[in-house]
């Protein structure tokens, strides 16, 4: 009697077993050919390269090993390798089928496999077809957007082809945009060049300007390359269409540039914000507890080298607490002594900003070092081609208003909070209330101080970490707190923010040092006319 | 009645010690003059044109204090931004050294200075006619930095800016400028500024005499600056910026006009800051935008902090004293240097508010007043 399961167990276990037979044969097959390459005649090599494609994206890094010219064979083994110079002058093996680690060989120990043009020509073919019919849907677009670039016959003969089975919308759309410029460009309809204006109006990418550019010029002898009136129409008026979008997306680019210079302006603007916009004090070394957060961001990544993705998480808050300390011993045994003479303040401080400095010279040597940014911070988040985020600006500006959004939080609802104002507002009233005001003089400047080392992790991800880190900041991060207006970390924001984008939208006109100049000067010219900023502390409070 | 007294006193001491600092200089001026040009070299009394070069500096830096005590010791303006005077200064002085060079330069150009023809340039900029000629350079060193105090001031001064601000935005200033100077579009040699310069109204830079002759001319300015400052102190306008200093609105109150006091003593300091600047660079050979760097004008402070304010002797004592310190210690101590420099600011802002000379005075006032 034949049980029902038994019989699907048996098909199953037959599926199973020929799946992975087959996948052993094709395994088998491509090992075959590969393996003929070593020590084949350059005649026999177009055929062994056409089998090849069968094997599908398993060959695409030996074929683009052999494109790039990079494809050897170990003449102990007539292994097949990708073989790289090295800066010695010896060679670094990669085997390319099982990813097993070869170390270095002389150049003695390998034989280069040699390609001519027309086996380049094969193989730029046999590569796009196998990534046009990958089934990842990143591979094929990846793909296509490589060909929009090289726009020859060959290409596009492959790209109608792959039209026809293609079911993606954006990858079909990019597809129909390319066979619409080939035909703009070669097909004698005028119906069909109307047809092709119309797909691509709107297209952002270069190739299309390019396109319609070409097409709308003039040649050697004066008469335009498009001799239909019509489609010369349609296509001046898409060319306008398109110009139009790529500058609105050009100032957006530039608005969100300004925006990202704004975040950093912020997020070191900050805490001189609660320092000198709280308590009035003017702390030269600000710039030096940035430069401190940077440094715990270098040390914790050196302690954990195994974690590059998360040191940065546990940086940010070990930097609050470093550079908040080292605030809170600035203040105790400083500032302390030079309440009400804030011109010495100032000098005194910026004393400890030298002293910082030296101390980081001696201990981490003068040359900058770098932090590596994990992975999720690298890479933009591309919009289209013209206008595209990075993620780590983006991040950082999210950052800047959180740390901003926190700091807020502690001021505002908070018991520090209170006191913190209380004690701004009228220290002798505040300590006849019971607030000690000396303890909280020296938390606020810790506050203060700690969010400089948030800060300097952040900048940490945009720039080296040097000595001199804290010393490029610190005009930049006065104007900031001073032209938004002392005492108010709104007005830091929109300090901030309005400085950093009227910095961009000044730069394409004078370059950047004099965009940075212009600033400083409207700046200077600013606090003339508004001596308190832009959102001035009311009340009695202000003298 | 007491502290009436003492401010009398006071003035009496002013006198006395100024006198004493003057004869000091007159004495250092000649003697090393002399034993650098007619003492042999091999005797242990004669000085080394280095050494004099050397003095020559700390004169240019000790004019600089005193501009920068001038107005914040006296009117208690605490400027971050008097090293631009002294670089503008420089800078009008370095373009006249420029245009002397002549044909003697790497390209042989017999108007263009070399950095030009470097960038190609195919004439001079407007802003370099005249400069071959001494007297014109020379009222631009004047007129120059007084021009642009003169705006600064008016504009900072009567909207009131005051106290930490205005060091903020005076610090703002000497960075634009830098930022500005860097820039090889501006014409003033970019990074590398002005250098290799041969001689001076036809005397060569390099031979002992014109050091000399450098030397004393600092020498005799920096004395003609104190005097002249000294004036200005005890009279009624000094005793007005002097008010000014220690209660502003009640002098307004009164009805003086203060921001014109206050621009017109920034423009003066400025003056003096530019001279200063003009003699330093053919002692020292270069004039680059480095010396518009904010660290640059918060040191010229710390000289006045060192040596003590309001006493003009205090401010060129300070600029004396830590500039020796400083070449003894980048020689020996080169890493040590900036530590020492911090300490230097802390230590002086919080044990000594009146810089060295506060701290001996008060010792010898304690004294007279116990006795």
């Amino acid at each position: 009697m034949n049980h029902p399961w038994r019989n699907s167990s048996r098909l199953i276990t037959f599926l199973v077993i020929y799946v992975f037979a087959s996948l052993c044969l094709a395994d088998e097959e491509f090992n075959v050919n590969v393996k003929q390459l070593a020590g084949a005649k350059l005649r026999a090599l177009p055929v062994i390269v056409a089998k090849l494609e069968s094997s599908g994206e398993r060959a695409l890094p030996l074929l683009r090993a052999m494109l790039d010219g990079a494809l050897y064979y170990r003449k102990s083994d007539k292994r097949i390798v990708a073989a790289y110079r090295t800066g010695t002058g010896d060679f670094r093996l990669d085997d390319l089928l099982q990813g097993l680690d070869l170390k270095v060989a002389s150049k003695r120990e390998i034989k280069k496999i040699v390609v001519n043009n027309r086996l380049r020509g094969q193989i730029r073919k046999i590569i796009a077809r196998i990534t046009l019919t990958s089934k990842e849907r990143v591979v094929r677009e990846l793909a296509v957007d490589n060909m929009l670039n090289d726009l020859n016959k060959a290409n596009i003969a492959l790209l109608r082809a792959v039209r026809q089975s293609e079911k993606d919308g954006d990858i079909l759309s990019k597809l129909d945009m390319a066979i619409a410029l080939d035909d703009l460009k070669h097909n004698d309809s005028r119906q069909i060049r109307l047809a092709a204006i119309d797909i691509i109006d709107g297209r952002l990418q270069p190739v299309v300007l390019n396109t319609l550019n070409s097409l709308l010029d003039m040649d050697a002898e004066g008469t335009p390359v498009e001799n239909d009136e019509e489609v010369r129409k349609r296509a001046l008026a898409a060319r306008e269409f398109i110009e139009l979008k790529i500058s609105f997306y050009e100032v957006l680019q530039r608005i969100f540039y300004g925006l990202s210079l704004g975040s950093i302006l912020l997020l070191i603007a900050t805490g001189l914000a609660i320092t000198f916009g709280v308590m009035g004090v003017i702390n030269m070394a600000h710039g030096e507890l940035i430069m401190l957060g940077a440094y715990t961001a270098y040390v914790v990544q050196l302690l954990l080298p195994g974690s590059i993705e998360y040191s940065i998480l546990v940086a940010i808050p070990l930097a609050f607490t470093v550079s908040g300390l080292c605030g809170i011993l600035i203040e105790r045994y400083v500032i302390r002594y030079l309440r009400g003479r804030p011109l010495e303040t100032l000098l005194a401080t910026f004393g400890i900003s030298l002293i910082l400095q030296q101390t980081v010279r001696s201990v981490f040597s003068p040359l900058n070092r770098q932090v590596i940014s994990p992975s999720w911070l690298s890479g933009s988040l591309e919009i289209n081609p013209v206008f595209s985020l990075t993620y780590n600006r983006l991040y950082i500006l999210a950052f800047a208003i959180i740390v901003l959004l926190c700091l807020q939080l502690v001021l505002k609802k908070t018991k520090l909070g209170l006191q913190v104002r209380a004690v701004s507002q009228n220290r002798a009233m505040a300590r006849s209330m019971g607030v000690r005001t000396e303890r909280v003089d020296a938390l606020t400047f810790g506050l203060g101080a700690g969010v400089a080392g948030v800060a300097g992790v952040a900048l940490s991800q945009l720039t080296n970490v040097g000595p001199n880190l804290g010393q490029a900041y610190i005009v930049d991060s006065f104007m900031v707190v001073v032209f938004g207006g002392v005492g108010n970390l709104w007005g830091t924001m929109v300090g901030g923010f309005t400085l950093g984008i009227a910095n961009k939208f000044l730069e394409p006109m004078t370059g950047p040092v004099l965009a940075n100049i212009f600033v400083l000067i409207f700046i200077i010219l600013f606090i003339q006319k508004r001596p308190s900023g832009l959102f001035p502390q009311r009340g009695r409070a202000t003298e | 009645m007491m502290h009436h007294n003492r401010e009398v006193a006071r003035g009496d001491n002013f006198q006395k010690n100024g006198r004493i600092f003057l004869i000091v200089l007159f004495g250092v001026t000649i003697y090393a003059s002399f034993c650098n040009l007619l003492v042999p070299d091999d005797s242990i009394f004669h000085v080394s044109t280095y050494t004099i070069t050397l003095l020559g500096k700390y004169l240019c830096f000790a004019l600089l204090a005193l501009s920068v005590d001038v107005v914040w010791g006296y009117c208690g303006i605490l400027s971050l931004g008097h090293g631009a005077f002294f670089a503008l200064g420089g800078y009008t002085m370095g373009m006249y050294l420029m245009r002397q060079i002549g044909e003697r330069g790497v390209y042989g150009h017999p108007i263009l200075p070399d950095f030009m023809v470097f960038l190609n340039w195919k004439e001079l900029p407007w802003f370099w006619y005249g400069f071959d000629s001494f007297g014109f350079a020379m009222l631009m060193t004047l007129v120059v930095p007084s021009v642009l105090a003169f705006a600064f001031g008016w504009l900072a001064f009567r909207s009131r800016v005051t106290g930490v601000y205005l060091s903020i935005i005076t610090q703002a200033m000497t960075y634009a400028l830098m930022l500005a100077f860097f820039r090889n579009e501006m014409g003033f040699g970019g990074n590398n500024g002005l250098t290799d310069f041969k001689d001076i109204l036809g005397f060569d830079l390099q031979s002992d005499k014109t050091r000399v002759a450098l030397f004393c001319l600092s020498a005799v300015m920096l004395a003609m600056a104190y005097l002249l400052s000294q004036l200005i102190m005890q009279s009624r306008y000094g005793r007005v910026v002097l008010a000014i200093r220690d209660a502003e609105s009640r002098t307004r109150s009164i009805g003086f006009k203060t921001e014109n006091y206050k621009v017109s003593l920034f423009v003066y300091s400025a003056a003096l800051a530019a001279i200063a600047g003009a003699l330093y660079v053919p002692q020292v050979g270069i004039i680059n935008p480095g010396e518009f760097s904010p660290l640059n004008s918060i040191e010229i402070v710390v000289w006045v902090s060192v040596g003590g304010r309001a006493t003009l002797y205090g401010a060129v004592a300070g600029a004396v004293l830590v500039n020796y310190a400083k070449t003894k210690f980048t020689a020996e101590f080169p890493d040590e240097w900036l530590f020492a420099l911090g300490a230097l600011f802390v230590g002086t802002t919080i044990l000594l508010p009146k810089g060295l000379i506060g701290f001996f005075d008060g010792k010898k006032w304690r004294s007279v007043r116990r006795g």
